[in-house]
């Protein structure tokens, strides 16, 4: 078991043909990804690292039968791109590209819950269930099958995390980067419900960042629906108020979204804090498995 | 990206709002015209700078004659403000906005941003106009009135009535406060905005609506499709190492303390910086470079981070997922030489080929630090800052 994703995943990428679609796809057909097409408009019929490429993504559904769809197309055409896919029938898109204006995923976030379809970012690594399907930019070398369940909101903190859970031999169910950004098409409640119900995962890492209220939310739900250990980290500390730091998201604004207010939910919650990057691994071991 | 006052009231203005007449100068010599253009008695001049708290730090007066409203504009004009939303420095002053005098009788606070919670934008009003809304909201929550903006229906005149109702308002005030909601969202949603702020927003003495100050970020990633306000950016107002670092892509903070820091991803870059707290020392910088560190990056960067002459030591953390280590270590060694950089740059090196990378920093005979893990690159770069001191 894992969450979102597995070996039986069908995945379709969106951009297939441009740059960043091709690098990432081959990457993934390398790791054992069940890729199965891709979309560039203008270019259906034609085959790309060996696979056939569509025009729009409802023939691509409707070709291969696939549920899953990640896009690495420029920010200006993510909305279209991402309708496009839930019209289709996807159920789980993950999207990759960072820079989508903040109003054009206010509009995506609403319409995907009306369609039912589960949106993973923007602006993020995207989903890797070990050994079995990796779904976005990830380096899939770094991480082993096993038990502890990561969310995250930035790539190269989850990339330590991933990191450090493998030098401590736990390994990772599956690893989940929810993005930078302000509105995000998942949360950490979203992705937290999902390992509390998966059997692999027997503890869970999660790793913020300053801005929002999403780690104070996440607080709350821990304590009230999350059986199993958590272990978080909050980037920031040092962060200082009303500057964006890197991701659009990473903005303390009116005293609001300080990491100090985040630790302070999550140790309430009686979740295992580490102040230290350096310590996830350390505090997953106080977890006692 | 922030507009200036003058500039927010512009777009109100486009947008068919409330707003009293003003002009504003860039020469103290112009200010006479400014006021005999807009007539009156009484005129209000406001330094335009992109920070709150103008009025307490002396940035907004009320004058009576146009001497007294060209010595005001010789005081600013080419100045700095110092407010409690500035740094010590100050933010400089290039424009003096020149207005009629409003005779108020009520003082109200209404603004919008996106609430990240309910993923919409979210109007606020308050009865409480004038003061920080901050405090409002930390103090007395309820006194704040919130309605949300449905994406996939757009703003309701109904919404309106409800706020206009909650802020007491009487007669015609209903509807022109419905036709400025609907203005500010449609606004909103037109100019890519990430807040908006009519603070105060007024009841004059005839008892009409009218925007007296006006506050408007626009978000950075919708920038590309809003030639208009590209054109309204003053980068004067940002911070000059932020402006270049933009230029090539970089994102960079200066912050004050003298540990540089080179990093690549947002989050491992605050995460460096907190390690580097943590241990004691105090980071000069956020600075993401990015995922493909390439030497030309890198080089930037490095140039970016040394013009801070608090700077006595840097230290660079890099996670290369799939860009290869050492191409960042060749990277590093070839910017550190051609940049001269002459203070000890302590690296750490983690994924693709990390240990081919540590090797070629290592036989190099520059002063490179490779530290083989992330929390003694922290106590390294620490101790390295102190004994410089």
């Amino acid at each position: 078991m894992s969450i979102l994703v597995d070996s039986n995943t069908k995945v379709i990428c969106q951009g297939f043909t441009g740059s960043q679609g091709t690098f990432h796809s081959k990457q993934a057909i390398e790791y054992g990804t069940n890729m199965v097409g891709g979309v560039t408009p203008g270019k259906g019929g034609q085959v790309h690292l060996g696979l056939p490429v569509f025009d729009t993504m409802q023939k691509a559904v409707d070709d291969t039968g696939a549920e899953t769809s990640v896009i690495y197309v420029p920010a200006p055409f993510c909305k279209d791109s991402i309708l496009e896919a839930a019209e289709a029938g996807i159920k789980l898109i993950v999207c990759i590209t960072e820079g989508i204006p903040t109003l054009d995923m206010v509009v995506v976030k609403a319409k995907c819950d009306e369609l039912g379809a589960r949106l993973i970012g923007p602006n993020c690594p995207g989903v890797i269930t070990p050994g079995q399907c990796k779904v976005g930019i990830m380096p899939g070398y770094i991480h082993q099958p096993g038990k502890v369940g990561i969310v995250s909101r930035s790539g190269t903190l989850t990339y330590e995390a991933v990191k450090q859970t493998s030098d401590h031999g736990y390994g990772q169910s599956s690893c989940v980067g929810i993005g930078g950004d302000p509105v995000p098409g998942s949360g950490f409640i979203d992705i937290l419900g999902m390992f509390e119900k998966d059997p692999q995962t027997e503890a869970i890492v999660m790793i913020g960042e300053i801005g929002g209220t999403a780690e104070e939310e996440a607080a709350g739900f821990i304590k009230e629906c999350i059986s199993k250990p958590v272990v978080a980290y909050i980037a920031g500390v040092t962060a200082p108020a009303g500057k964006r730091m890197g991701h659009a998201g990473a903005i303390i604004s009116g005293g609001k979204g300080t990491a100090d207010e985040k630790f302070e939910a999550l140790d309430e919650a009686g979740v295992i804090t580490v102040r230290s990057l350096a310590e996830i691994g350390l505090g997953l071991a106080k977890t006692g498995n | 990206m922030n507009l200036h006052e003058y500039q927010a009231k512009q777009l109100f203005a486009d947008y068919g709002l409330p707003v009293c007449k003003g002009i504003v100068v860039d020469d103290a010599e112009k200010v006479a015209g400014a006021i005999e253009d807009i007539g009156g008695k009484k005129w209000m001049v406001k330094v335009q700078v992109h920070a709150g708290g103008r009025g307490k730090a002396g940035g907004v007066k009320c004058v009576h004659d146009a001497e007294e409203a060209r010595a005001f504009a010789q005081q600013w004009l080419g100045k700095n403000l110092i407010t409690y939303q500035t740094d010590a420095k100050g933010q400089p002053v290039s424009k003096i906005l020149v207005e009629a005098c409003t005779a108020i009788s009520q003082e109200l606070y209404l603004g919008a941003v996106i609430d990240r919670s309910s993923c919409r934008i979210v109007f606020m009003a308050s009865l409480e106009g004038g003061v920080e809304i901050e405090q409002v909201a930390a103090k007395r929550p309820e006194k704040i009135l919130k309605t949300f903006i449905d994406p996939l229906t757009g703003p309701q005149s109904s919404q309106g009535r409800e706020l206009a109702l909650g802020l007491e308002l009487e007669g015609d005030q209903i509807n022109q406060f419905i036709e400025l909601f609907l203005g500010l969202a449609k606004l909103f949603q037109d100019l890519d905005l990430s807040l908006l702020e009519i603070n105060p927003l007024v009841i004059t003495s005839e008892g009409n609506l009218q925007c007296l100050d006006g506050k408007i970020n626009i978000d950075g990633n919708a920038l590309y499709r809003q030639p208009k306000l590209q054109e309204m950016a003053d980068p004067s107002q940002d911070d000059d190492r932020e402006v270049l670092a933009a230029h090539w892509d970089l994102n960079y903070v200066a912050l004050d303390g003298n540990i540089g820091c080179m990093v690549n991803g947002a989050g491992l870059a605050m995460g460096t910086m907190d390690i580097i707290q943590l241990h004691g020392g105090k980071p000069a910088n956020f600075l993401d470079v990015g995922g493909g560190t390439t030497k030309e990056r890198v080089t930037e960067a490095f140039k970016i981070i040394l013009s801070d002459e608090n700077v006595v030591t840097v230290l660079v953390n890099i996670f290369g997922g799939i860009v290869r280590c050492d191409l960042i270590a060749e990277g590093v060694i070839g910017a550190v030489e051609e940049v001269g950089v002459e203070i000890p740059v302590v690296v750490r090196l983690e994924g693709n080929n990390s240990e081919l990378g540590c090797e070629v920093l290592d036989n190099s005979d520059l002063n490179i630090i490779v530290a083989s893990s992330l929390a003694e690159a922290a106590e390294l770069s620490v101790s390295l800052a102190e004994d410089a001191l």
